[in-house]
């Protein structure tokens, strides 16, 4: 028992499992930082695993068809961004409910994924180089961690850091944030409610596409269908365990970056434990997580954007 | 047309901004039927008219907000179009909104750079900010979340907003409707004080006292037409109102030697804490209304009564059974369903997605009170021609009109759906009925048939409590009258001694929450 | 020139059913020139997806088994969308069904149980379902957690759930080590309808049940009242004194019920068996079905046999001109998008705005 505990514990600070867990928190930092934004504007885009799983597709395609990762991440976000351009037409233009079109949206990701990326299961890519920097990156432990992940992941650090600046230290962040807050103050002093939310969704849908974009071309490099295996549904969960902060958005991703992969990295341990019931760690996580931070946030009052997922439609 | 670009006051200057023919069509509903309006500066003018009278349409049209589907603008003699407000604020027209345009989550400083051109850094704006709720007596702390603020105080982000960009004109749509007397004779001040700077004020009420008393010149719409302008002060109150309403309304009779009975609502010490993180909390309320009488209940919105209303009704629960009693039973602890089997009836402030649902028939409206007592439901299932016969019955009684027998509740005006929403209760011969806001919004022949059928319910011995922001519908109405301020009540007034004084006093919080004043409205009360 | 929504005095009737029939037109216009892009003949590939599979007997009850879970979970779904609470998670509860009702067959397996097991399975997995369903119903209603994100997360907790079962405990010694249980009883399957002539089963006459129960409760009864006041306005709802907690509570225990007793048919029926691959998105396509049949049972019905159809078609499509199975999901997918979009022009119209600054000429 207790060597199981030290073995345990020796696995979680090895500097291969947080090495590990960055690249498996990644994609959930990218998707949610994109959400997180499009929430903010106020509103609700559920269709996150859709289009990050065309991403996924798309990037692998542009990749393998280039020999180039730029061009796949390029491609990635700009199938999230064109799939996220879908939904903005038909909420904000034609005002359908957000939640029954952000489902849509993700059951036609799921489609059109499996389509694009029919021809390319069973292909393999190069994966994403990893930075080496002399000296800094062979530093002990914090070397590797710092200065050698592969670059999506400083991408998202530098993401989240922008989404961050933008939304406090900016004033169109101002505007958004008000925007979210209430539309109709908003429109009643001129701004384009729904121009600032459209570059919204399609900001955060190009979020979502290189987040789907970083699975195969730096996660596995493959493609599989369906290899989002709800990473977009667990990025709209973190939103909501982030209270639509970004500096927590990190923390949570991070969190569920380490949970989502625990399964895999105890699994030579033996434990006995099934590896069904590991591989459910990550969702029953964010079920017991959504439990948890909504029944905190009774007591203190709703830190969600006001108007979200209300619809607008502006009086001429 | 007429020749406008010569045209003058009459202390010779030239207007700052003319509407001439202005005309605004929804489908084939007309808001605004060639509407001509002169402002010039240093004059406040008063935009005169009832509720759906075109005025709030007219001056989105004058702050480009909407396009009007005929007519033009000019200013200073010049054709423009306004695209957009930003365009109208690059003019110097500046807007008060009457339902504030405000971020809740948004501090006070974040609120003003948001209404103002984006040249200006953070820091310049808070210091500015300062700068101008200093020299006009409105203070205001920049850092500030707005939901933390009172609604005067709310008002004063609106209006410093709008000075910071030091406009020509300023246009306030209704600003007193949520102020104290006191905190209106305060405005008035500012104002005037801006008039004596040049600047042109546009003042939409339709208060008349007020209007006679602040404004120079006064333009009356009246089904979206323009009726008259005028100079108010050589006006009367009443001949304003005809102008206002186009006829002599009937007057509301009271019935006379009204006797009371035993009590048949009574609310003992109710306190409750807020669901909504920006709600009021309720605190230690005591009142009781008899049979046969009208009590009103006063106040400046948000304070409290709202959540009166939904634990009067039984939207929410109370602590104890005890604090609300319904025809002597305790109902504190039970829902809507049981309170209304008990005799109570309710009419919420929001006739469209509280007191019903938008989409839905007025039958689907009429089930929507009524499937708890009214024999509507039977084993579960919904008798159909019962429902159609309640609607029937109301729209015979109450006056509604309506395209077809059973149209959406959307489809109806606001004074045929409120006749609905309160018919509907009172043809249900409530023992105890709760109205808020009665005659929000409600054109001057609907308001009367509603105060007339209050009054009458009560001729029929039932207990009726009416809250209201209305002072004015009050006087003429309840028997007594008390107070709510920041989630109190004041212990109520026999309405012969609430003057308007004494009760902008009370609403501006002056003497309430006393143990001395809840005491004796339980001791009134009697065992 | 500028596009606009203006609200409509009241609902276009019209347009209310005109509307999927309108998209189910602009996706067919949409596919048909995908398919010429894709360089197939846009009228043979049509004829193989839609005329096809409804001129032979086998495949015309192909479509009704294919039809009957998605109807099933659909009307179950619309209660909870009517009333805007959000079941998505309408897959977990189908496989969560599906497993309860197993274990039944599975442990009868073999022994000389008479009838009653087929019964005792349908009920297993409908409570099995309903109780499923109820996790995230009860997370909402206690605790305020979002339900679109619980009852989703759920399907990746039963569908492993499964796996477990059917490589471990329940695993067919017999089945060559496969994942998959032993083939169920005589006595633990749905009987056909019409022996040696297809697969139609006595659970599309269930499904058929279910539709009219449906169609009486949201249309003659308090409840049903109850369910769209909620949803069309809450506020009005807690006025009228319903509880919108209890709705919560009560649509998804039903719609869970009924999407685990799809799941149980399923299994008991055409498929005969227990393995992971029991499911192939029922619950997800349930939720097109829902919304093409307009939230109405009987729309529902129609709409059920319309996506029935295009997976019988897309089968023969794969194989007669080689397109993959995906294209049905782009189809279905598609199909949902224009189906939402005609759906806001019953509560709105477009306008066409002329430019702003042509707009206001001097009036004379």
């Amino acid at each position: 028992m207790l060597e199981t505990l030290s073995n345990i514990f020796h696995l979680i600070f090895s500097v291969n499992f947080i090495l590990t867990v960055i690249t498996a928190s990644t994609p959930l930092l990218l998707a949610s930082s994109g959400e997180l934004v499009v929430e903010r504007s106020g509103v609700l885009n559920l269709g996150v695993e859709g289009m990050m799983i065309v991403g996924a597709a798309c990037g692998f395609a542009g990749d393998y068809l280039s020999g180039s990762i730029t061009i796949g991440a390029l491609c990635g976000i700009v199938a999230g961004a064109a799939t996220a351009g879908i939904f903005g037409v038909l909420t904000l233009g034609l005002a359908v409910n957000q939640v029954a079109t952000g489902l849509a949206l993700t059951i036609l990701g799921v489609g059109l994924s499996g389509l694009i990326g029919a021809g390319f299961v069973g292909e393999r890519i190069v994966p994403a180089p990893h930075l080496y920097l002399p000296v800094l990156t062979d530093l002990p432990a914090l070397g590797r961690i710092l200065f050698g992940e592969d670059p999506f992941v400083y991408v998202s650090v530098a993401l989240i850091i922008g989404v961050w600046f933008f939304l406090y230290r900016t004033r169109a962040g101002l505007v958004l944030r008000a925007v979210g807050d209430n539309h109709a103050s908003a429109h009643a002093l001129g701004y384009p409610v729904l121009k600032i939310r459209m570059l919204a969704v399609l900001f955060g849908g190009a979020c979502a596409g290189l987040a789907g974009a970083y699975l195969p071309l730096a996660y596995t490099p493959f493609f599989i269908p369906g290899m989002t295996s709800g990473r977009g549904w667990i990025a709209l969960a973190l939103v909501v365990f982030a209270s639509w902060r970004p500096a927590r958005l990190v923390i949570g991703a991070y969190l569920f970056g380490a949970v989502s992969i625990l399964g895999l990295a105890l699994q030579p341990l033996q434990l006995g434990v099934p590896q069904q019931v590991m591989n459910m760690l990550p969702y029953l996580a964010t079920v017991i997580v959504l439990v948890l931070i909504s029944r905190t946030r009774g007591t203190a009052g709703s830190a969600a954007p006001a108007s979200l997922g209300v619809v607008f439609v502006p009086d001429r | 047309m007429h020749d406008v670009s010569s045209k003058t006051n009459s202390a010779g200057t030239a207007p700052l901004l003319q509407a001439l023919g202005i005309t605004k069509l929804y489908g084939t509903f007309c808001a605004n039927d060639h509407i001509d309006l002169d402002l010039y500066p240093a004059e406040i003018h008063a935009l005169l008219g009832e509720n759906g009278a075109g005025k709030s349409t007219l001056v989105k049209v004058m702050y480009g907000l909407i396009q009007p589907t005929e007519g033009e603008l000019r200013w200073l003699g010049d054709k423009i179009v306004l695209a957009g407000p930003s365009e109208a604020r690059a003019l110097g027209i500046g807007m008060v909104f009457q339902h504030f345009s405000l971020f809740e989550n948004l501090t006070v400083a974040e609120n003003v750079a948001l209404g103002l051109a984006p040249t200006e850094s953070f820091k310049e704006i808070s210091e500015r900010l300062a700068e101008v709720a200093r020299v006009y007596g409105l203070p205001l702390e920049p850092g500030r979340e707005v939901w933390r603020l009172s609604v005067g105080e709310r008002q004063r982000i609106e209006i410093v907003r709008a000075l910071m960009q030091n406009p020509k004109l300023l246009i306030l749509d209704e600003p007193t409707a949520v102020l104290t007397p006191q905190e209106a004779d305060q405005l008035f001040i500012v104002l005037e004080r801006l008039k004596s700077e040049g600047r042109a004020i546009l003042y939409i009420s339709h208060k008349l006292e007020e209007v006679k008393r602040l404004c120079d010149t006064a333009t009356i719409l009246r089904g979206g037409k323009k009726v008259a302008t005028c100079n108010p002060r050589e006006e009367t109150a009443a001949s304003l109102a005809r102008m206002m309403v186009g006829a002599n309304i009937g007057e509301v009779k009271a019935a006379s030697g009204r006797s009371t009975t035993t009590p048949k609502l009574v609310i003992y010490k109710l306190s409750l804490e807020p669901d909504d993180p920006h709600g009021t909390r309720l605190v230690d309320i005591s009142l009781e209304v008899r049979g046969g009488e009208i009590v009103g209940i006063a106040g400046v919105a948000g304070n409290g009564q709202d959540e009166l209303f939904a634990a009067l009704s039984g939207e929410r629960l109370s602590p104890s059974d005890g604090a609300v009693v319904i025809e002597g039973e305790a109902a504190g602890l039970s829902g809507v369903t049981d309170r209304r089997r008990l005799g109570a009836a309710f009419v919420p402030e929001e006739r469209l997605g509280h007191g019903t649902a938008p989409r839905m028939k007025l039958s689907e409206n009429a089930l929507l009170t009524g499937h708890a007592a009214s024999g509507m439901v039977k084993r579960g299932f919904i008798d159909k021609p019962a429902t159609l016969a309640a609607v029937d019955k109301t729209t015979k009684v109450f006056d509604v009109r309506k395209a077809k027998r059973d149209p959406e509740a959307v489809s109806l005006s606001g004074g045929n759906l409120q006749k609905f929403v309160v018919g509907r209760e009172i043809l249900r011969e409530p023992r105890v009925l709760i109205v808020s806001q009665p005659t929000w919004g409600v054109d001057a022949g609907a308001a009367a048939t509603i105060r007339q059928a209050l009054i009458d319910l009560a001729a029929r011995g039932a207990a009726v409590l009416v809250v209201s922001q209305d002072l004015d519908e009050l006087a003429e109405i309840a028997d007594r009258i008390a107070v709510m301020f920041h989630g109190k009540l004041s212990a109520p007034l026999e309405a012969a001694q609430a003057t308007r004084e004494t009760l902008g006093l009370l609403m501006g919080g002056a003497d309430t929450g006393t143990p001395g004043g809840a005491e004796e409205a339980t001791h009134a009360a009697g065992p | 020139m500028q596009l606009a929504l203006e609200r409509r005095a009241e609902r276009s009737t019209f347009i209310a059913i005109a509307s999927p029939l309108i998209a189910i037109a602009l996706t067919i216009v949409t596919f048909a020139i995908l398919f010429a892009i894709l360089g197939k003949n846009p009228v043979e590939a049509l004829y193989v997806y839609f005329i096809e599979p409804l001129t032979d007997s086998f495949t015309l009850q192909e479509i009704a088994v294919k039809a009957t879970p998605l109807v099933m979970i659909a009307v179950g779904l619309a209660l909870c969308y009517i009333g805007n609470i959000w079941n998505i998670g309408a897959e977990g509860q189908f496989i969560a069904g599906a497993v309860c009702g197993s274990w039944l067959a599975v442990r009868t397996n073999g022994t000389d149980a008479g009838a009653w097991v087929l019964p005792a399975m349908l009920v297993l997995g409908a409570i099995g379902g309903a109780l499923y369903g109820l996790i995230p119903a009860l997370c909402r209603v206690y605790f305020g957690a979002s339900e679109i994100l619980t009852s989703l997360m759920l399907v990746y907790v039963a569908d492993l759930g499964m796996d477990y079962m059917v490589r471990g405990p329940w695993r067919d010694p017999a089945g060559l080590n496969f994942p998959t249980t032993a083939a169920f009883d005589p006595v633990a399957s749905v009987p056909i309808l019409f022996e040696g002539a297809g697969r139609l089963h006595a659970g599309s006459v269930v499904a058929l049940i279910v539709v009219m129960l449906v169609t009486v409760l949201l249309g003659r009864t308090i409840m049903g009242f109850e369910i769209r006041l909620v949803g069309a306005a809450p506020k009005a709802a807690r006025f009228s004194g319903f509880s919108t907690d209890n709705l919560v509570l009560f649509t998804f225990a039903v719609s869970g019920a009924l999407a685990g007793l799809a799941g149980i048919i399923e299994v008991a029926g055409p498929i005969g068996h227990l393995d992971p691959g029991v499911s192939s998105g029922y619950g997800f396509t349930a939720i097109i079905v829902a919304f093409l049949g307009r939230l109405n049972p009987i729309g529902i019905l129609i709409a059920g046999l319309f996506l029935a159809l295009t997976f019988i078609g897309g089968e023969g499509a794969q194989i007669s001109l080689k397109v993959p199975l995906d294209v049905t999901k782009v189809f279905q997918g598609i199909l949902l998008f224009y189906v939402l979009a005609c759906d806001s022009l019953i509560a709105y119209r477009i306008r066409i705005l002329r430019p702003i600054r042509k707009a206001s000429p001097a009036n004379a």
